[in-house]
């Protein structure tokens, strides 16, 4: 068992000391991050480097093989920890969407507000109505996934999300299964939430965007940490060799 | 977005007519057209031609038998197999085994012996041991027979389709905080139940015909009804005739039902 880590008052996520294998493969190797409430925090690095792997720990979608991640102070690889009650203050946006195709938008935004948050259906609908007009597609409500555009799936996910009034934004992605022309719609809907305030977590490709809202930027690299800080400084001015490679051959 | 290529969902079979596959080599489904005129000819001769009168009167009654028991074991089955689906690939191992060696035992036995073995071996000793009388009627056991094989085929067709349906589903409704159970059941499952309807439907024609095996315990369905004809009259040639008109009706009927529904599930 690692020792706790300290713990402020702001400090939403915690990533203590945090290493996974797949069998023989380290996907994440000793990583330590802290997310402090209201901060936008990008990782990028190569594939493979265990960038998504640490997001999918910070959810407990996947189990670390040793460390501990802490979501507002509580330890969710403790066995008391109910699992489900930490979850339904963390959104998760997926590459894939993975939009319910069974139901319809409007069922999407509502299934979890009734199941999890015990909302009426009256009370679930419009609350799901609002967060579709914040992700601009309120016309959508009774069309199925599969007649939505890519970009128009993932802005739902988004909102489906949103729905549950999530303390913090976990974003696995987002944007690499979109065609070209539809990953600017995707990132607007992300500007505007990490303007609002809202504390996010972002693994991404989009170098771009990370520069703009990233107000914190962690470079990885074969399940480590190299590298990380003020965004704008890190991509001003790169200390790590590794993170200068890795710039130079994607902006 | 991409299809997403998912294992199981292979064995979960929509086009068992070939009618799709016919149309997109853009040929014309003759089997059809003959399998109609030989429905056709057997019709007439059931119903029109003197000589067949006799067999038609002796078989015709057991055709309710014959639906009512197919009917009644297979929503048994439909039970019996979601618990044993579920149970196959449920977390808990010992659920997990006893699941599996029910369906490895069903497949491993031929129906005929099974349907023995369950009519009068099992379901005796079950009545004796919860103090129910022995005296079950046969159509009763024999019921409970086509239910308890199929339950275990059933099972494997929806354990497929609920493999067939993204692992991501389920991560998504857990992330939003649902509880195993609430995803299974509101996410997970209604889309595995959805995949798996032509297959349940082709498990219901194939329940339908294996139903002729309970002539074997004198359940006076329609295949008893006709070897009874067949044997006191030497009438073997209409009995027979008659018998197959039935089940040809009844399955042709059906599996165009069932390519009908696969055809419309898959658009969506």
């Amino acid at each position: 068992m690692v020792e706790q880590p300290a713990i402020g008052d702001n400090d939403r996520v915690v990533v203590h000391r945090l290493s996974k294998r797949f069998g023989n493969v380290q996907a994440v190797a000793d990583v330590n991050l802290r997310v402090r409430v209201g901060e936008a925090m990008v990782i990028v690095g190569p594939s493979g480097s265990g960038k998504s792997t640490v997001l999918r720990c910070m959810n407990h979608l996947e189990v670390p093989t040793k460390g501990a991640i802490y979501i507002d102070g509580v330890h969710l690889e403790d066995p008391k920890t109910d699992i489900n009650a930490v979850r339904k203050e963390m959104g998760m946006v997926f590459q894939q969407f993975n939009l319910f195709p069974h139901l319809t938008v409007m069922g999407n935004l509502t299934l979890a507000q009734k199941r999890v948050r015990r909302r009426s259906q009256k009370e679930a609908e419009e609350i799901g109505m609002q967060q579709l007009n914040r992700v601009g597609i309120p016309e959508k409500a009774r069309m199925k996934p599969a007649q939505l555009s890519g970009g128009q799936q993932q802005r739902v996910a988004i909102a489906r999300s949103l729905a549950m009034n999530p303390k913090v934004m976990l974003f696995d992605e987002p944007t690499s299964a979109l065609d070209p022309e539809m990953i600017n719609e995707v990132l607007d809907v992300m500007r505007e939430l990490a303007a609002s305030g809202m504390t996010m977590v972002v693994v991404t490709h989009e170098m771009g965007f990370a520069r703009e809202i990233g107000s914190h930027l962690v470079m990885m690299d074969e399940g480590r940490v190299v590298e990380e800080g003020n965004a704008a400084e890190v991509f001003a001015n790169p200390q790590n060799e590794r993170t200068r490679a890795f710039f130079s051959k994607i902006l | 977005m991409r299809p997403v290529q998912v294992p199981g969902a292979a064995a979960i079979e929509t086009d068992p007519l070939g009618i799709e596959a016919s149309q997109e080599r853009g040929e014309f489904p003759y089997w059809l057209v003959l399998m109609l005129l030989i429905i056709g000819l057997f019709a007439y001769l059931t119903f029109f031609d003197p000589t067949y009168v006799g067999a038609r009167r002796a078989i015709l009654p057991g055709l309710g038998i014959t639906i009512r028991a197919t009917l009644i074991a297979f929503v048994i089955a439909l039970v019996i197999g979601l618990i044993a689906g579920l149970g196959r690939i449920a977390r808990n191992s010992v659920v997990r085994t006893l699941a599996t060696t029910y369906v490895e035992f069903i497949r491993g036995v031929p129906m005929l012996v099974l349907i023995f073995a369950v009519a009068l071996v099992i379901v005796p000793l079950l009545a004796d041991a919860l103090g129910f009388s022995n005296r079950l009627p046969q159509e009763v056991r024999a019921i409970i027979a086509l239910a308890l094989i199929y339950g275990g085929y059933i099972a494997e067709v929806f354990r497929a389709g609920v493999e067939s349906v993204h692992p991501g589903q389920l991560e998504a409704s857990r992330s939003l905080g649902m509880p195993h159970s609430s995803a299974m059941r509101h996410v997970v499952i209604p889309q595995a139940v959805r995949n798996v309807l032509p297959a349940l439907g082709n498990d219901f024609i194939s329940m339908l015909k294996d139903s002729s095996l309970l002539s074997v315990l004198g359940v006076t369905e329609i295949t008893q009804q006709a070897r009874i004809f067949a044997s006191s009259t030497f009438q073997f040639r209409e009995g027979f005739l008659v018998l197959t008109f039935l089940y040809l009706t009844m399955t042709l009927v059906l599996s165009l039902l069932v390519a009908w529904l696969g055809r419309r599930l898959k658009r969506g």
